[in-house]
């Protein structure tokens, strides 16, 4: 299926991936070309199959739900861009 | 020979005998790096902190109670997160991001003994197949046969570089869809991806969830079993950790293979493979068959659609783990203009920090997973990957006990030559490994010779769920009948 500049722009918008108007065609083209690669799965039967959701056939282990970490405020917000009186900064959000 | 250019096994007895301290052979590594810079193999240098490991090392070491990897010198793939080290998955967007965590497997290596060089190159995210992707620049393959400078391969191409340049004894690795196998066929040296769920993936920065794991990338087999050993075993960290006994792999190097049946998937023998590819293939089934396994034609009918499955669930899931680098938490945040709110946040700080590919994959991912197209693409994918999976399980039931396949569809290929290919060209490197990935299993690549341009091949054994083991075994005499010990002209 070939994207047009149309989906390409609702991707990248979907993405939070910034793309100029100029370099949407390109993007457009390269989605087009991998999707296309993709479109061999339609030749498979897959009638009856159950889609894989874990690789390994094991139970996800459980452990008690109880707090096993914490009091490490300093170290969370070490690598933030903008971190102030420990919180994480962003610009401001008006909805 | 100087001590940089040892294997694990090797340094391990003389660090045990005392015929060289661990501070003396870390030395020798860190000059080796200085002198390699050209190769672009190692993007942060440690060497402070190697040398205080070494100190412990040697003490540990003196103490007698050492165990085997205490001492040894290694480089580590840049997207493991390394306490206090830069650790940013060769992207912009992790710039300036310093852990304040350490991944179970460095943690592991640590614990052991082992001392950290550096980082190492890569693809950036590990999303490629050349090392060419990376922010830090091209890493270089050692192997050189004309004016061109060569991939490494990728992702994991600094690793493969440095271990085939002897800047460490070993590197650490990942692979999602070939990214140890592939660099290390590349370079000449072994690069084993363990079963699915055998390492931790706790601090390695998230690609493909469901088919990353980590690996060892060595000079020998008996060195990759040795730091297998190290790496593997349960993580409660890592909730898909298997929890079952790691067996002792450096013990199943027996070299006896007699009666076991190795399978040659015919769908491997593809189209317009070179014949040096496929003359390489028969050699190595005959060095199996002389060393008494029984060699059996086998399908597995679905391989072809391996690699359209994984190029929509890699993207996928990387399109969900990426949304994490959002410029609040860690790494790049864009500088912006008057008036931009939250979403222009985003969009700017990721559209500076990923690179192309990156940018392309998680685009192609989050295509697939959106609301009309979850059904066409991405639930397809994963319906087919059981298929997959599933030929591999009645290969195994019908009583083959490993599979013989290339390791890849060419040798190294010179770094620029694919820039401007249609992105689809490059992931083919993948045909013959993604297979793996997507049924969980172990898979090695072994260097096993030369091609007429004098640049090395490898073949690729693939084994039952949880049996590295028996895997490595057949690994070891592939590798002690092939007889491969080239080595790159050094012109760095």
């Amino acid at each position: 299926m070939a994207i047009d500049i149309d989906t390409a722009r609702k991707v990248a918008k979907l993405a939070r991936i910034r793309v100029e108007e100029a370099d949407l065609p390109r993007l457009a083209g390269q989605l087009s070309g991998i999707l296309g690669f993709m479109e061999q799965l339609n030749e498979v039967d897959v009638t009856g199959v159950e889609p894989m959701t874990s690789v390994t056939p094991m139970r996800l282990k459980r452990r008690a739900d109880v707090v096993t970490d914490g009091n490490i405020q300093a170290q969370v917000l070490k690598n933030a861009p903008d971190a102030r009186e420990g919180f994480f900064a962003v610009p401001k959000v008006v909805e | 020979m100087s001590a940089n250019q040892w294997t694990i096994a090797a340094a391990r007895d003389a660090l045990r005998k005392g015929e060289i301290s661990a501070v003396d052979l870390t030395m020798s590594c860190l000059t080796a790096i200085d002198a390699g810079d050209a190769l672009n193999a190692f993007v942060h240098k440690t060497p402070e902190i190697a040398l205080e490991q070494a100190r412990a090392a040697d003490a540990r070491l003196a103490s007698g109670a050492a165990p085997a990897m205490c001492g040894i010198p290694l480089g580590i793939k840049d997207l493991f997160c390394t306490r206090g080290v830069p650790s940013q998955a060769a992207s912009n967007i992790l710039q300036g991001f310093r852990p304040e965590y350490e991944s179970t497997v460095t943690a592991k290596l640590f614990e052991a003994g082992a001392v950290m060089l550096g980082k190492l190159n890569m693809d950036e995210f590990a999303m490629g197949s050349s090392n060419e992707t990376s922010a830090y620049g091209n890493a270089v393959n050692p192997w050189k046969v004309d004016d061109r400078m060569l991939t490494p391969g990728g992702s994991s191409g600094g690793s493969a570089s440095a271990v085939a340049a002897d800047l460490c004894l070993a590197a650490t690795g990942t692979d999602t869809g070939g990214s140890i196998r592939q660099p290390a066929a590349f370079t000449g040296i072994v690069g084993i991806k363990p079963t699915y769920g055998r390492v931790s993936r706790w601090g390695i920065v998230a690609f493909a969830s469901s088919l990353d794991q980590a690996g060892p990338m060595t000079k020998t087999v008996r060195d990759a079993a040795i730091m297998l050993q190290a790496m593997a075993g349960h993580d409660p960290k890592d909730s898909t950790s298997a929890d079952i006994p790691v067996p002792d792999f450096e013990a199943a190097l027996t070299d006896d293979i007699r009666g076991r049946v190795i399978g040659i998937p015919r769908e491997y023998r593809m189209d317009g493979m070179p014949a040096e590819i496929e003359a390489l293939w028969s050699r190595g089934i005959e060095m199996l068959r002389d060393a008494g396994a029984e060699v059996r034609d086998i399908s597995l009918p679905h391989t072809k659609y391996a690699l359209p499955a994984y190029y929509v669930i890699a993207p996928a899931e990387a399109s969900s783990n990426l949304a994490r680098y959002d410029g609040v938490r860690y790494g790049h945040r864009a500088k912006l203009a008057a008036g931009d709110g939250i979403t222009e946040m985003y969009e700017k700080t990721r559209a500076e920090g990923f690179g192309p590919e990156v940018q392309r994959r998680i685009m192609v991912g989050t295509y697939v997973l959106s609301a009309g197209f979850y059904d066409a693409y991405y639930n397809r994918a994963r319906k087919v990957r059981s298929l997959i999976k599933r030929d591999f399980d009645l290969a195994f039931e019908a009583g083959v006990d490993a599979i013989l396949t290339p390791a890849t569809p060419s040798a190294a290929f010179g770094l620029g030559e694919m820039a401007d290919a249609d992105p689809v060209q490059m992931y083919l490197n993948d045909v013959f490994t993604v297979t793996v990935n997507l049924a969980g299993l172990p898979g090695i690549a072994v260097p096993v010779g030369l091609d007429a341009q004098g640049l090395p091949l490898g073949l690729q054994l693939i084994g039952r769920p949880w049996d590295e083991a028996q895997l490595l075994n057949y690994a070891h005499v592939l590798e002690s009948r092939a007889g491969f010990v080239a080595k790159a002209d050094k012109w760095w």
